[in-house]
């Protein structure tokens, strides 16, 4: 167990090492000059060179990779080209808006599509699972800003019941409420999709489990269906359910940024696509490499708990 | 499922609210909630040409001269002021009270170290610079400047309204290189930047500066009291304009500097709404050609592109509201000082067949127009769509290549010949800035010069010109020479002039127009 927890994160390193020389090279060798950003539309040849110069965009690739390499080495993840700020910093100020947004959406896609997905398998072909085909079907096709901007327009503009945009941080118990309400719309948008995908695939592997000998041994011992169905169908189905809101967590994190954009959430997600825009090079590196982490640390994590899922699984 | 329904209601209302419950739903009029044209990443507002950090400087600096409603140059920082009768003296004394937000008193050290920073970066600002022999500061009140030559223009260059403006910082401040941002946030102007609540990308704040004394004139653009009626403003970064839109009509937000023109309707049909001409110069629509390589390094096909172009079609195409374009075929804004009629050939209008007679003159051979597309820009990135059509319609064999801006601004950089990853065209929007040198494809020094790189040094002669003329008359001669020197030999090809209307609540009240946005003066009833 050990061995393997050791192995999982040293291959880590040259993962995480090949992103970062990769997102070096495309940022670097692809069209877009940061300097001509940041000099504006009066700037000559000469300002441009001068802020290449003060940004080191002048030196050769080579000597830019090892100092942002030896920097991140000693924890130091750069500073923005354009804000005051380190990368460190930019990514702590948006971290929290992104990890409420993803983690109130998967909670409540996760209790709505658990019973949803299990109930259509019990009842397969019912009506239920009929209406969970057809939710899934326009969980998936309707885009997410399209349920935003009906969900804004009839809760915030028309039921004035909810605001339309923005984030409210929590500092303390009495900003629960405020940090809710602006984040209802947002959780309701996002988690459409997120029902309908775990939804399906819970129905799926509970219809397989509900299939197989150890539950008909259970109902024949008499059982209750509730027991069967949660305790020893959804249980065994519990593996690529997990894996599902594995991947789940880790792309919200990584970035839903027509959802953050729609609701104007200061998220990672927008962090990205204004660097990317501008060229921010040492932000757009540092988002990188925290995404990359962020995904092998949680596929490390839903490795981790096929153990406890499953105990024919050995590492 | 009556239960059900009743469940959902019920966790419904207790959103609801919780959401009321949030002081910042809440009317408060003593905050001022503002979204601003773009994101604000930059505080140096010598640094870069950013309109969002232009306007930060107009919250958080002070200027030695403003520019009022009317495009007079009055004093703001200044006290009095006197130019000797060679026109090679100027000396100037500071009023009194002028403290920056640490308390420190601004002095004539401070007012030299800024001019010197900004004159460094300026395209007024380094004409200025290459007419002094020698700054003075013979009291903490007083700085003089002595000229090498006479600088005419020294009034409107300390009091420009718009990019790059000369904001008084303290001199340890403005000691920092020209091409570093500054890493203090500290001026003397109306308001105090809150640099513990600034998050880029998501709110900026500004506290009222109570220390401020305003000027006792009545407020005019840039000139006047700079009176504060509100304790704080927030600007709230909102980057999808629908949101924009959404926030103005639920109440959440007070002013959106920019809505786009397809809002305007939606604004105007909303009670609790208005829009305001908060910037009545608007702002000018041009392409820039490449001089250097073919077609364009020759004058007559440069002259039949802009033959070819007509501004209408594009305006039309671009904004759609009519009340918001205007036709203006004077390449300085219609309506301002130096504008003029006499545009030599240029009409204006889209004339196809005349375009394609003086082609056939030039002995065209059909050289491809690169033209680039900015495609994430939405304020320019129909212009291109018109210009292509138009150019082959008389004759002209155009290549369109779309990019996101900032390929476009690293692009219009190469020198190299087009089919090497160079360019023949790109278009953009500059402010209409009264001042014939202010806009930067007027400038004509070749290789050091702006993407473009024209090579003219009878225009530029014609503004050695304009900046050493000492009267207001004498200027709108020489103002003119240039414009029919730069339409001959066409320097930029105007297509049209905008303006973009702000829109506020109905209880907002105070807005100045100006040549930039500026957020003092206003009463939140």
């Amino acid at each position: 167990m050990l061995k393997f927890l050791l192995q999982r994160l040293a291959s880590t390193v040259p993962v995480l090492f090949v992103v970062a020389l990769l997102v070096f090279l495309v940022l670097r060798l692809g069209s877009g000059d940061p300097a001509s950003i940041i000099a504006g539309d009066s700037a000559t040849d000469q300002d441009l060179a001068q802020i290449r110069q003060s940004l080191g965009l002048d030196r050769s690739l080579v000597e830019q990779f090892v100092i942002w390499l030896g920097n991140i080495l000693h924890g130091d993840l750069g500073y923005s080209f354009f804000q005051h700020k380190s990368v460190a910093e930019l990514i702590g100020q948006r971290i929290e808006p992104t990890l409420s947004l993803a983690l109130g959406t998967l909670v409540l896609a996760i209790v709505i599509a658990l019973p949803l997905g299990t109930l259509a398998a019990w009842k397969m072909g019912g009506w239920l699972d009929r209406a969970l085909t057809c939710f899934s079907v326009a969980g998936f096709a309707l885009p997410v800003f399209v349920v935003g901007y009906v969900l804004i327009y009839y809760f915030a503009l028309v039921l004035k019941w909810l605001p339309v945009q923005g984030y409210h941080r929590l500092e303390g118990w009495d900003d629960m409420g405020p940090w809710a309400a602006r984040l209802a719309l947002p959780w309701i948008t996002l988690g459409l999709a997120y029902v309908a995908l775990i939804a399906r695939i819970t129905r799926a592997s509970v219809s397989e489990a509900l299939t197989e000998d150890y539950v008909r041994t259970a109902r024949a011992k008499g059982l209750g269906e509730a027991i069967v169905l949660v305790r020893h169908a959804l249980a065994n189905a519990a593996v690529p359910i997990v894996t599902i809101i594995g991947i789940g967590i880790a792309a919200l994190i990584s970035g839903v940024v027509v959802t953050e954009t729609v609701f104007a959430i200061p998220g990672l997600g927008s962090l990205m696509v204004d660097s990317v825009l501008n060229r921010d090079f040492p932000v757009i590196q540092g988002l990188v490499l925290f995404f990359g982490a962020s995904y092998v640390v949680v596929n490390l994590l839903v490795d981790l708990s096929y153990l406890i899922l499953d105990p024919r699984i050995r590492y | 499922m009556k239960k059900c329904i009743r469940r959902i209601a019920s966790v419904a209302l207790a959103l609801g609210a919780l959401a009321l419950s949030h002081p910042a739903m809440s009317a408060d009029a003593q905050t001022l909630r503002i979204v601003p044209q773009a994101n604000l990443t930059i505080l140096d507002p010598v640094w870069t040409t950013a309109f969002v950090t232009r306007n930060y400087g107009f919250m958080v600096y002070d200027t030695l001269f403003g520019t009022d409603a009317e495009g007079a140059v009055k004093p703001q920082m200044v006290d009095t002021w006197s130019e000797s009768a060679d026109h090679l003296s100027w000396t100037f004394t500071l009023r009194d009270g002028l403290a920056f937000h640490d308390g420190a008193p601004v002095t004539s050290a401070d007012v030299v170290a800024s001019l010197k920073r900004w004159s460094a970066k300026d395209t007024v600002g380094r004409l200025l610079a290459a007419s002094i022999e020698a700054y003075g500061t013979p009291d903490p009140k007083t700085f003089t400047i002595k000229l090498k030559k006479p600088f005419g223009i020294m009034l409107d260059a300390l009091g420009k309204p718009t990019n790059l403006v000369p904001f008084i910082m303290p001199a340890r401040v403005a000691a920092t290189p020209p091409n570093e941002q500054i890493k203090e946030t500290i001026g003397s102007g109306p308001y105090r930047f809150v640099a513990g609540e600034y998050r880029p990308g998501e709110k900026v704040v500004f506290e009222k500066n109570a220390d401020y004394r305003p000027r006792s004139e009545a407020a005019s653009g840039t000139a006047g009291a700079k009176n504060v009626y509100v304790d704080r403003v927030e600007w709230v970064i909102l980057r999808d304009p629908q949101t924009q839109l959404n926030a103005l009509l639920g109440g959440e937000v007070d002013i959106v500097e920019q809505p786009t023109f397809e809002q305007l309707p939606v604004l105007r049909a909303d009670k609790n709404v208005k829009l305001v001409n908060a910037l009545p110069n608007g702002q000018q629509y041009y392409a820039r050609l490449n001089h250097l390589h073919p077609p364009f390094d020759n004058v007559k096909i440069r002259q039949a592109a802009m033959v070819a172009l007509g501004q209408i079609e594009h305006l039309k195409t671009q904004v759609g509201d009519p009340s918001v374009y205007k036709f203006c075929k004077s390449l300085f804004p219609c309506g301002t000082a130096y504008s003029s009629d006499n545009t030599s050939f240029y009409t204006g209008k889209a004339d196809p067949k005349r375009a394609r007679q003086l082609l056939a003159e030039a002995g065209y051979k059909g050289e491809p127009v690169v033209l680039l597309r900015p495609t994430d820009l939405a304020t320019i990135a129909k212009l291109p769509l018109v210009t292509k059509q138009q150019l082959e319609a008389a004759g002209f064999k155009v290549n369109m290549q779309q990019s996101d801006w900032a390929t476009v601004g690293t692009r219009r950089a190469k020198k190299d010949p087009p089919a090497q990853g160079g360019w023949s065209i790109f278009e953009t929007n500059g402010d209409s800035d009264p001042n014939p040198l202010a806009r930067p494809a007027l400038n004509a020094s070749g290789a050091n010069g702006w993407f473009g790189w024209q090579d003219d040094p009878e225009l530029l002669h014609l503004q050695t010109q304009f900046v050493e003329a000492s009267s207001l008359e004498a200027r709108k001669k020489i103002a003119e020479a240039i414009q029919v020197r730069a339409i001959e030999t066409v320097s930029y090809i105007p297509l049209g002039q905008f303006t973009n209307l702000a829109a506020t609540r109905a209880n907002i009240s105070g807005i100045l127009p100006a040549g930039a946005q500026i957020y003092w003066n206003i009463r939140k009833n």
